[in-house]
């Protein structure tokens, strides 16, 4: 059974982003951890049709001892990792609570078909004004400045990590982090879950 | 993850429930694995296909459904455990098959047919319960609750199968499939050699015994239902049944599979832990009457939850029926009542709504002036539709399909299919796809409308297909439209993967289910030896398959062939296959709004790679999305896309 404790059973957790952005990866490098330290995991990643584009979601249920179902009560998100600022809002709208703590990368991903972009400032107060705590990490732009926007999804990993709102450390995370991407791959990844670390610090 | 094969029986691992169910399998010692690529269970198969090699088994993509359900079927008959896996429309596929081997009734070996259902369509494009075809074709049904009861589960149904000779299904729905848990691993089993002989004897005078031929007599019925009254039997003292709560509960709530957390977590929710029973049942076919009946006895109202359609309820209440006057003052709640609907998801949410209604019960999930403040702030929020990824060459090909029908001015119309291409019935494919039912329909309807010429009919017809899709059911339709001269047009979407289900090899691309190396089953060839005339295009060369298009719709000859030949941009990417192009808008050239487009490019193609600058008012690209196919370049009027060649 788990060593750390849990603020309340279950503990929610949910990544917010769109379909092609690496939800997926992301919440499965989490929910491995969290089983590494000991917690009972329940992972739901959006499958299917919607990865072409639409919204995605990861929840993660967290639990000392009973298993949960996978999927989120209404108003009763602890922490939402928001991979893009209206997918943020999105799962504020559904599963925030005067408690939630968020963590956001602020690049917007455009919707297609002509689908205008609200104003990302109005976006971006909103956000906040819906969570107890909002810390911005400019994910994608570091990203793109390592020369691929592959790495967001990793530096995001970083910064969650580096916030410290989840019971699980970076020396948890580390090998699994090598055994996804072995060799060369590890240095450039690694560098990427540092960099967010770095963003979260100064957020 | 490391391989599923992983020998370290009591270890926690992080399995979805298709790895989990996987795991199951091999577990109980499986030989043989056969499937079709499907959503909620393309999965499986992968996941067993990697240890196949150190697990000596034989995992293979089948053509589909009902092949796969034959391959496992005849592995079953030679004494080796087999699974077909399958999602809830392969029931219909391989039915025709099942329902014959439920006469001959399977080998000395254990058979499962591991299914997923899809509530709330999230993979599919229906709702289908599986559940209610197991029951038709008369076979065992379990369903499992958890990631961890699912790898429990598909190895003990090895068991009943073999008790009771008959093939066993393990129903999932997306939800179970696609959620990843906590799984504790079992033993591997010994690693002998598994030896596949088949009893080739036949005898005259006990033609149940020398099997394997079904036949229309009773004499093969009647074991049958003997078989499932057996099966019900050791269904009445299976650990997957089981019941929480107070003795005599005030509500019983009876469930199975993904519904089971759904019912805890809203119990703990309301806090009636010591009001409700729930009675969580593992195996639902043939229903565990005398378990079932005394829980029945115990209470004054059930409520029923689980997926799709009422299929507990209804056997239940029909238990119910046969238990009067014993029942006569039960109260049922569920879908009959209106309380859950038949159709889709149900979750936790939705119990919590039903037991406060039908128990009078207050709940407030968030503090008001939150729910208030996050109403008001989610009206900013856009819809977000989906779409194919920017690069995908169907893009390419349904715009030369909108400009091929528009030229050629006769109303011509496109029959939808299966796979990526399904979303041509929106916005992505420009609402090219007017008709789009079940794999390989749209040559199967294009046939039809093809021959309707006698009654003045003159619309061309064209009829799109995937390539796995193709060898999945589209041939014998194709087939059909050469020797009944049906006048029509086949286009088959060759970008070299099952995209939709996740890149799964078939008949076509030279690499099997393993990764060994393949015969590659010639697409063009086959279709030339039908008798079809067959073109093939690169539809990111708009001229040239537009041009292909017209003149293929105007032939007034049998069904007639054009293969659009381009990789699928996720496979380009994998391969890492360097990009052709580097875009960007000029912005000097952007005319913007008064360019009288009517923003052609983000709006109509709507590629993800490009957007609107709403500040400058002109169009851009994303350079995080745009994978540099160089398509919008072609459809810009003005020219102010530029593409430049990566060196």
């Amino acid at each position: 059974m788990a060593a750390k404790t849990l603020p309340k059973e279950p503990f929610n957790f949910i990544v917010a982003g769109v379909g092609g952005q690496g939800n997926v990866l992301l919440s499965a490098f989490v929910g491995t951890a969290l089983i590494k330290e000991g917690f009972m995991v329940s992972v739901a990643d959006t499958f299917g049709v919607s990865q072409r584009g639409g919204s995605v979601t990861s929840h993660i249920k967290i639990s000392k001892e009973t298993p949960y179902s996978s999927v989120t009560l209404k108003g009763k998100a602890d922490v939402i990792l928001g991979m893009e600022p209206v997918e943020t809002l999105r799962t504020l709208g559904e599963f925030g609570n005067p408690q939630v703590i968020s963590i956001v990368n602020p690049r917007p991903v455009h919707p297609s078909g002509g689908v205008a972009y609200p104003d990302l400032e109005e976006v971006k107060q909103a956000i906040v004004r819906l969570c107890a705590q909002t810390k911005f990490v400019n994910a994608t732009e570091e990203a793109l400045k390592m020369g691929n926007p592959i790495y967001t999804n990793i530096i995001l990993l970083g910064a969650l990590i580096g916030a410290s709102v989840l019971p699980v450390d970076k020396e948890t995370v580390m090998p699994i982090l090598e055994e996804r991407f072995p060799g060369e791959l590890f240095d450039i990844n690694l560098k990427a879950f540092n960099k967010g670390m770095e963003l979260i610090a100064s957020a | 993850m490391a391989s599923i094969a992983m020998d370290k029986p009591g270890a926690t691992a992080l399995l979805m429930g298709n790895e989990a169910v996987a795991r199951g399998a091999i577990e109980a010692g499986i030989g043989v694995a056969a499937a079709y690529p499907g959503s909620p269970t393309s999965e499986v198969l992968p996941t067993i296909a990697g240890a196949a090699e150190e697990m000596n088994i034989h995992a293979e993509w089948s053509s589909n459904e009902k092949v796969a359900t034959e391959v496992a079927a005849a592995a079953s008959f030679a004494g080796i455990r087999s699974l077909s896996i399958m999602k809830q429309n392969g029931a219909n596929v391989a039915a025709d098959f099942i329902v014959n081997v439920n006469m001959t009734g399977i080998g000395e070996a254990g058979m499962v047919i591991f299914i997923s259902d899809d509530p709330g369509g999230m993979t599919s494009n229906n709702e289908e319960d599986s559940r209610t075809i197991t029951k038709w074709l008369d076979n065992p049904l379990m369903e499992a609750s958890s990631a961890q009861e699912a790898k429990d589960m598909v190895k003990w149904a090895y068991e009943v199968s073999e008790a009771v000779n008959l093939v066993v299904f393990v129903r999932g729905v997306t939800r179970l499939s696609y959620t990843k848990g906590n799984v504790i691993l079992g033993e591997l089993p010994e690693k002998r050699e598994k030896k596949a002989y088949f009893p080739a004897i036949w005898d005259m005078y006990n033609p149940v015994k020398s099997k394997f031929t079904s036949g229309p007599f009773p004499v093969f019925h009647k074991p049958l239902h003997e078989k499932l009254e057996k099966a019900r039997a050791i269904f009445e003292t299976s650990t997957f049944n089981r019941y929480m709560g107070p003795e005599n509960p005030e509500l019983l709530i009876i469930t199975c599979g993904a519904c089971t957390s759904y019912s805890t977590e809203a119990v703990e929710a309301l806090d009636v832990g010591h009001r409700i029973g729930i009675l969580k049942l593992g195996t639902t076919w043939p229903l565990p009457e005398k378990l079932v009946g005394k829980y029945l006895t115990s209470t004054k109202k059930v409520f029923f939850v689980e997926e799709m359609d009422p299929f507990v309820e209804r056997s239940v209440m029909e238990l119910a029926a046969s238990m009067l006057p014993e029942t006569s003052e039960l109260a049922f709640y569920g879908k009959r009542s209106g309380h859950l609907t038949p159709y889709n998801e149900q979750s936790t949410d939705l119990v919590i709504e039903a037991l406060r209604d039908i128990l009078g019960l207050s709940y407030q999930p968030r503090d008001l002036n939150y729910e208030k403040e996050a109403e008001e702030a989610v009206k900013l929020v856009p819809h977000r539709p989906i779409n194919m990824c920017a690069g995908c060459p169907h893009r390419a090909t349904f715009w030369a399909i909108k400009n091929a029908i528009k030229l050629d001015g006769r109303n011509g119309f496109t029959c939808g299919d299966i796979g990526c291409y399904s979303m041509a019935f929106a916005g992505p494919g420009f609402f090219q796809a007017r008709t789009m039912h079940a794999m390989g329909s749209g040559a199967g309807v294009a046939n039809g409308f093809g021959n309707l010429k006698q009654f003045g009919f003159d619309q061309p017809v064209l009829a799109v297909t995937g390539d796995s899709t193709f060898y999945h059911a589209v041939l014998p339709a194709l087939v059909n439209g050469v020797y009944n001269k049906s006048n029509f047009t086949l286009l088959i979407l060759d970008n070299s993967a099952t995209a939709m289900t996740g890149f799964q090899p078939h008949p076509g691309t030279g690499e099997l289910a393993t990764g060994e190396p393949a015969p590659v089953v010639d697409m063009e060839a086959l279709c030339r030896s039908v008798g079809a005339e067959v073109r093939v295009c690169d539809p990111f060369d708009l001229e040239d398959t537009t041009k292909t298009l017209l003149e293929m719709m105007r032939k007034e000859s049998g069904a007639r062939v054009i293969i659009m030949r381009r990789m699928c941009e996720l496979v380009r990417a994998k391969r890492k296959i360097p990009r052709p192009y580097t875009m960007h808008v000029d912005p000097g050239k952007c005319l913007g709004d008064s360019c009288g487009c009517d923003r052609l490019c983000t709006r109509i193609l709507g590629c993800p790679g490009l957007m609107w600058d709403s500040e400058a008012g002109k169009a851009a690209i994303d350079e995080a999305l745009c994978v540099g196919c160089g398509l919008c370049a072609d459809i810009c009027p003005v020219g102010a896309i530029i593409r430049e060649e990566v060196s």
